[in-house]
């Protein structure tokens, strides 16, 4: 990982990471990805890729309305909020 | 040189759940924004979603209706971005392993040409909220009602090589997901939105061309546009020496423009990984089985029942059962008046006229099914000609009355049977014609029964439409007869 790949990341994860810091994030992030190689050598043949640590099953909820309007609690915390709506900086693509 | 079009459509269901896929708010239409975003949808710190059943079982339903094989075990993922209608910064979906594997639709698109396209797969996701960008002093408003509702995205193969089958294809699927009820079908309302993919390549190529993806087209008028506009500027751009980007664009449906939206440069990269918060869901044969042996009536059985059932000629019984709430509609008006054909009529001629006008969906149809087998009993029983009935069925229409016999009693539009008002009538118009009576006396018999028509159309006049032309007719011929 070099300063280019951790700029590019750092813009998708919407990170304020500098020049100065990025050589630190990159020496930290390639520790955690020599663990990944480290890892990678393990003999994963048959085993099924796994999607969650917790061996258990997702319980199914029941289609029914639980939810009260909560919307003036909430926009109370709001930076800003108008007509019912949160306001936020103008984004079109 | 020739082109071959090549087209694969991404579509958005949304499901009629009474609730979010992963929160118990309401999920109704139209309600004050941001009222129905609760903490899940917000994704306030410490929430935790849990999977509504019910957009599970719809998922499963489209499955099975498709032929296609059902995920015994599937999970959710997260896809990263960032946009401020989501709040959470990823949208739940399913990548890996969906729920609704490959699968096929069916097309009629004509008398004797059918066509098959492949579904790859369709999944589960939630839907965003709403970004609302004028009138806001430079700000985006923001209504998250949305955020969070469940959505299946179905994916097809590339498999449709003009924008008459993407339009048959979208239409089969409006009408699968209505006729199993999982989807209101409101386009207007955004509950279907279609992405489509196109691509052009040199006729007999193999390989195919470079394609871009229009976003988000919630009409099927809007998508056959989209799709020939875009076609003609793909050709276009090759023929001129020039290379197709590939990029995402929005077609406006009411200024007619397309525009690219960003391109492939700036692509997001999504960075899916499982969802640590949910787990994954498993299901048996069972469970399956039990939604295979509920599964609602689905629009190829309902159209040979319609014909089997009603006697409807094979193309009104295809358009009548084509759409889930015009079947419904057709249904309910035909028990209600008894006469299938006359419904079948109106409701492909006058009612369907009506609502293309002023451009709404049966389900927003100012006449209702009831009020329609109202206007059509009226007619059976002679109280009404069917001209008249037009001006009784826009009377209702435009609000005028809110049944048929309503409109008739305080327009005065019962039609004038009486036998002696009726003969008084004919004998008037006979005094007044005398040179028409002599060409009628004067005629080879056989002549006759046409040149009947101008003393009914004299009568027709003189009673503003209200006599009844069979009584009037039979009058007529007596007393013409009379005179020969």
């Amino acid at each position: 990982m070099d300063q280019s790949d951790i700029a590019k990341l750092a813009n998708l994860a919407r990170l304020d990471i500098n020049e100065t810091t990025a050589s630190e994030v990159a020496e930290s992030i390639n520790g955690i990805l020599g663990l990944v190689d480290q890892l990678q050598n393990a003999n994963t043949d048959g085993i099924a890729p796994m999607a969650h640590p917790q061996d258990a099953m997702q319980r199914l909820r029941k289609d029914e309305v639980s939810e009260e309007n909560v919307r003036e609690q909430f926009q109370a915390i709001a930076p800003e909020a108008e007509e019912g709506l949160y306001l936020v900086p103008k984004v079109i693509d | 040189m020739q082109w071959e079009t090549v087209i694969g459509l991404e579509v958005h269901v949304q499901l009629a759940t009474k609730t979010k896929i992963f929160s118990g708010a309401s999920t109704a239409f139209g309600a004050e924004p941001n009222t129905q975003a609760c903490a899940i949808d917000l994704a306030m710190p410490g929430t935790l979603p849990v999977v509504n059943e019910q957009a599970y079982r719809y998922a499963i339903m489209f499955g099975l209706a498709i032929d296609a094989e059902i995920g015994k075990r599937s999970f959710f993922e997260r896809k990263n971005y960032f946009y401020p209608d989501l709040p959470k910064g990823y949208q739940t979906t399913q990548l890996e392993q969906p729920i609704v594997g490959a699968g096929q639709v069916e097309l009629n698109l004509s008398e004797d040409r059918t066509k098959t396209v492949r579904i790859h797969h369709a999944h589960l996701e939630e839907d965003a909220g709403k970004s609302l960008h004028e009138d806001f002093h430079g700000m985006s408003g923001i209504d998250l009602n949305r955020a969070g509702t469940p959505l299946i995205e179905i994916v097809s193969e590339p498999d449709m090589s003009n924008a008459e089958e993407a339009v048959a294809f979208a239409k089969k699927l409006h009408s699968i997901v209505t006729s199993l009820g999982i989807c209101d079908g409101e386009m207007s309302q955004g509950s279907m939105r279609f992405d489509v993919n196109v691509s052009v390549r040199p006729k007999g190529q193999e390989e195919l061309g470079t394609r871009t993806e229009t976003k988000n087209l919630n009409s099927f008028k809007f998508m056959e546009e989209a799709i020939l506009l875009e076609v003609e500027r793909q050709i276009d751009v090759l023929e001129n020496g020039g290379e197709i980007v590939q990029e995402t664009r929005l077609y406006n449906g009411d200024t007619k423009v397309a525009r690219s939206m960003r391109s492939k440069e700036e692509a997001n990269d999504y960075r899916y990984f499982p969802c640590p918060d949910l787990l994954p869901v498993e299901l048996d044969d069972d469970y399956i089985d039990a939604i295979r042996n509920d599964m609602p009536e689905l629009p190829e059985a309902r159209c040979e029942r319609f014909k089997a059932e009603y006697q409807l000629s094979d193309y009104d019984a295809d358009i009548l059962s084509g759409d889930m709430a015009m079947a419904a509609y057709f249904e309910a008006a035909t028990k209600a008046c008894g006469d299938a054909k006359l419904v079948a009529n109106w409701v492909m001629g006058d009612l369907a006229g009506k609502l293309n006008t002023e451009e709404l969906s049966i389900g927003q149809s100012k006449v209702n099914a009831e009020q329609l087998a109202g206007v059509i009993s009226r007619i059976k029983d002679d109280t009404i000609s069917s001209k008249i009935a037009k001006d009784v069925f826009e009377a209702i229409w435009n609000g005028e009355g809110d049944s048929a016999d309503a409109v008739i009693e305080a327009k005065g539009l019962k039609q004038v049977s009486d036998t002696g008002a009726l003969e008084q009538m004919a004998d008037e118009v006979i005094a007044n014609s005398p040179k028409q009576v002599d060409n009628y006396r004067n005629a080879d018999a056989d002549k006759r029964p046409k040149m009947l028509g101008y003393f009914v159309g004299q009568i027709m006049k003189a009673s503003k439409g209200q006599a009844n032309p069979k009584a009037i007719n039979e009058i007529l011929l007596k007393k013409l007869d009379e005179l020969l």
